[in-house]
């Protein structure tokens, strides 16, 4: 299907880009298994007390920003919202800066004075990491916004959950972004439940039609294929490229853990999650791919899983011996010093 | 018998137009609804309709005369071949149901007493050269100034493109820079300061009109928790270089929902920076700062003093320092430290008091946030008494402030305990006598002068 204007689609079925090469499809292994391994490791520093305050993790969701990023250049920007540590590993950030931040030391992304909601790179144009829900939706369509002024062939990818697509603030975007054709690809992560609430109990009609009233395209995704999710976030860019202004994507995910570390998850089934665990895991799923394709033996791929181990103890490691910010930062960088 | 119309008022704050045009003349006939004239005001032009029919027997008041009074009789109708003169003349004024209605405007601040002396300061040296601006076309000149400097820097906010800016803050600009920087948005405050804060983020220098302050509270989440502490949680990456601006605090019988001051709600955030310009050359100078500063900068501007003129600096590389505050009347016996339109009362208050052999020191504050401690502080050692006047409310106002400041750095050299003049603790009423009664006026800061300086 074609992403045309004021069209909806809901296609479990893209057409079918051509298949990515070997090589790329190894890095989007490895990119998945790595947010899926450091997410694990910081459940664990977070069990241990070494992690404080919220902690969201991004478990079952990893498709969605690994294929989506698989279609991205350095000139696009990418905005989130507090389950962010997937989207800041897959823009390229380091995975030490990123767990040091976590455990709130000097060398996190944020000096340890962001945490784990709250980190940025503008080297890697990732502008966070917001913590109020919905508010980095805005804030996306303002950075496409930049990138139409200053016209640096640049899009931003905003990010958002299916809770936050009920805040109003979502809806003044639409419109702006459709009325001013920003660059702006918005991609509702889905994952069925806004903290405790059902999709079903929050939100009426289907998500990914929240934009058709302002003529802003939409298209429902299986959020746990990372080829579908490239299809389409390759089809949407282009689109957004040539012009014509948003796209929104639904990502259909499911994350496996509470949507915080303190959170029972007692509102779904053990059996719910663990037929998507079994039957949909994105890694399980592309690894079965790999090896049918002949792409990678076992022996190649438990390679990568020790590599990708290895990142993320190492990252444990710099997280746990980087020292606590000096007292003095408590008060640096409340303002630019002109 | 016939009728008089009137100058109407175009809007709560007006007091005088130009009577631009007639479009009907002595003789014709005049239907309810014809437009008989057009009126100017330097925010606008409007049309001035018709209500009673008959013929239109005298035009008092020719076309082209600047500073037509509200309410001053511009022409008569009646039957024709009735004499014009014959009209009642009525006295608007007097037809009010008692004095203290009489309407907002005429409560507006009294001008700068003209022997009103301040120090000598740096900025001086840029009043060499000066002409004579309304704050509204300072805050203009301060914008289209800056734009021509700098590419990245852009408006946004409602009407502000194509209807000139809804109190004419934004006159011309759409026609100097075009709709790439002069950007009309749709009526969505949360989602347009949010939009601005991510092209501050992605490089740009926004500002953002609201059309008046009390909007920018469906968009407070995004001034306080995006623009003001991302700087701060991102360790020093994200720099916020975005101005929000628009008329603060009360303006006239506009009710309680669109007369509220946002200084101390600002004030009390870190990571904001709060102005609060007086006068136009303030108010040109401060917007300049605000615009080149990289951080959020909060400017708070009054409606009532958009109109008001003031000497202006002609030197192009006139700006006024953010943090510093100006002592704008020296005195000896007593500090009133004010901001925005109070600054106004407060030289009223202190020509008043000079009058009864007691010297006031005005300070405009300017800036609120940072607070230019080390002035005030230096004053009250001078008077060793302080009195604050705002538009606030008192509860944890901007007053409440200057009390702990003087606890903390003054307080062995006070006489008296500080007096704050803030608006009464209520929201704001429409009707005139209660608005009057509700906001500070000069003489509510003469009456806490004496109560402070012990005298009847």
């Amino acid at each position: 299907m074609a992403v045309t204007k004021r069209r909806t689609t809901r296609s479990a079925a893209p057409e079918a880009p051509t298949l990515p090469s070997k090589e790329e499809l190894v890095r989007y292994y490895r990119e998945m298994l790595l947010i899926r391994r450091f997410e694990e490791k910081a459940g664990q520093l977070y069990g241990m007390g070494l992690i404080g305050g919220f902690c969201h993790l991004y478990i079952g969701q990893e498709a969605v920003v690994v294929g989506i990023q698989s279609c991205m250049t350095p000139a696009d920007s990418v905005i989130t919202s507090y389950r962010d540590h997937g989207h800041m590993l897959a823009c390229g950030m380091e995975s030490k800066g990123v767990m040091a931040e976590l455990t709130g030391r000097a060398g996190g992304y944020s000096k340890g004075k962001g945490g784990s909601m709250h980190m940025f790179s503008r080297e890697k144009k990732f502008y966070g990491g917001h913590g109020i829900v919905a508010a980095q939706v805005p804030i996306g369509a303002g950075l496409g916004f930049a990138h139409k002024y200053l016209n640096d062939g640049g899009f931003n990818a905003c990010y958002m959950g299916d809770g936050a697509i009920n805040q109003g603030q979502v809806y003044e975007t639409f419109n702006m972004a459709a009325l001013w054709k920003l660059p702006t690809l918005f991609v509702i992560e889905n994952n069925k439940y806004a903290m405790g609430t059902a999709q079903a109990r929050a939100s009426a009609g289907e998500l990914f039609e929240r934009g058709s009233a302002y003529g802003i395209p939409g298209k429902q995704v299986n959020g746990m294929d990372v080829l579908e999710v490239r299809a389409a976030a390759h089809e949407a860019i282009e689109y957004i490229r040539a012009g014509n202004g948003p796209v929104i994507l639904e990502m259909q995910t499911y994350r496996y853990r509470g949507h915080s570390m303190s959170d029972p998850a007692k509102y779904r089934t053990k059996e719910e999650v663990n037929k998507m665990r079994s039957e949909s895991d994105p890694i399980d799923n592309l690894k079965k791919l790999l090896l049918e394709k002949g792409y990678a033996d076992e022996e190649s791929l438990k390679i990568v899983d020790r590599e990708v181990k290895d990142i993320v103890t190492e990252a444990a490691d710099f997280a746990t011996t980087s020292p606590e910010p000096d007292p003095s930062e408590l008060w640096t960088d409340v303002l630019v010093e002109a | 018998m016939p009728v008089q119309v009137l100058m109407p008022a175009l809007s709560p704050t007006m007091t005088e137009g130009k009577l631009a045009k007639w479009l009907k003349k002595e003789g014709d006939t005049v239907k309810s609804g014809d437009v008989l004239a057009e009126i100017e005001t330097d925010k606008a032009t409007m049309e001035v309709e018709a209500v009673d029919e008959g013929t239109l027997l005298k035009i008092l008041v020719p076309e082209g005369t600047e500073n037509v009074a509200v309410n001053t009789p511009i022409a008569s109708i009646g039957e024709e071949g009735e004499s014009a003169d014959a009209a009642p003349a009525p006295a608007p004024v007097a037809a009010k149901p008692a004095e203290a209605a009489a309407p907002a405007p005429a409560a507006a601040p009294a001008p700068v007493p003209a022997q009103a002396k301040s120090p000598a300061s740096d900025e001086d040296r840029f009043f060499k050269e000066v002409k004579t601006q309304t704050v509204r076309e300072a805050l203009r000149d301060a914008m289209a100034e800056e734009m021509r400097r700098d590419e990245t820097v852009l408006l946004m906010g409602e009407e502000v493109a194509e209807y000139q800016g809804a109190y004419k803050i934004s006159q011309g600009l759409l026609q100097e820079f075009g709709a790439k920087r002069v950007i009309d948005t749709p009526i969505t405050e949360h989602g347009f300061a949010g939009l601005a804060v991510g092209a501050a983020f992605g490089g740009l220098r926004p500002i953002v009109e609201f059309m008046t302050m009390n909007f920018s509270m469906q968009a407070i989440d995004h001034i306080i928790n995006s623009a003001a502490k991302t700087l701060y949680m991102s360790g020093g990456q994200m720099g916020c270089p975005i101005v929000f601006r628009g008329p603060n605090g009360a303006a006239a019988r506009v009710g309680a929902q669109h007369s509220q001051c946002y200084a101390s709600w600002y004030a009390h955030v870190p990571g904001l920076k709060v102005l609060a310009p007086y006068s136009a050359a303030d108010a040109k100078g401060l917007l300049r700062a605000a615009i080149r500063d990289p951080n959020p900068v909060v400017f708070l501007e009054n409606e009532i003093m958009y109109g008001h003129s003031f000497d202006v600096p002609t030197d192009p590389d006139f700006i006024l320092p953010i943090g510093k505050a100006k002592i704008e009347r020296a005195g000896t016996d007593v500090t009133i430290v004010a901001y925005s339109i109070c600054v106004g009362h407060a030289l009223a208050a202190a020509e008043k008091l000079a009058a009864e052999g007691i010297s006031a020191e005005v300070i405009n504050l300017r800036s609120i946030r940072p607070l230019d401690v080390d002035t005030i502080v230096e004053s009250v050692k001078k008077t060793n008494r302080l009195v604050s006047v705002e538009e606030s409310w008192p509860f944890a106002g901007i007053g409440s402030e200057m009390a702990a400041v003087m606890m903390e750095h003054a307080f062995d050299y006070l006489d008296a305990p500080v007096v704050r003049v803030c608006a009464k603790d209520v929201p704001l009423p429409y009707a005139a006598n209660l608005e009057k009664l509700a906001l500070p006026q000069p003489d509510d800061v003469v009456a806490a002068v004496k109560s402070v300086t012990y005298r009847k």
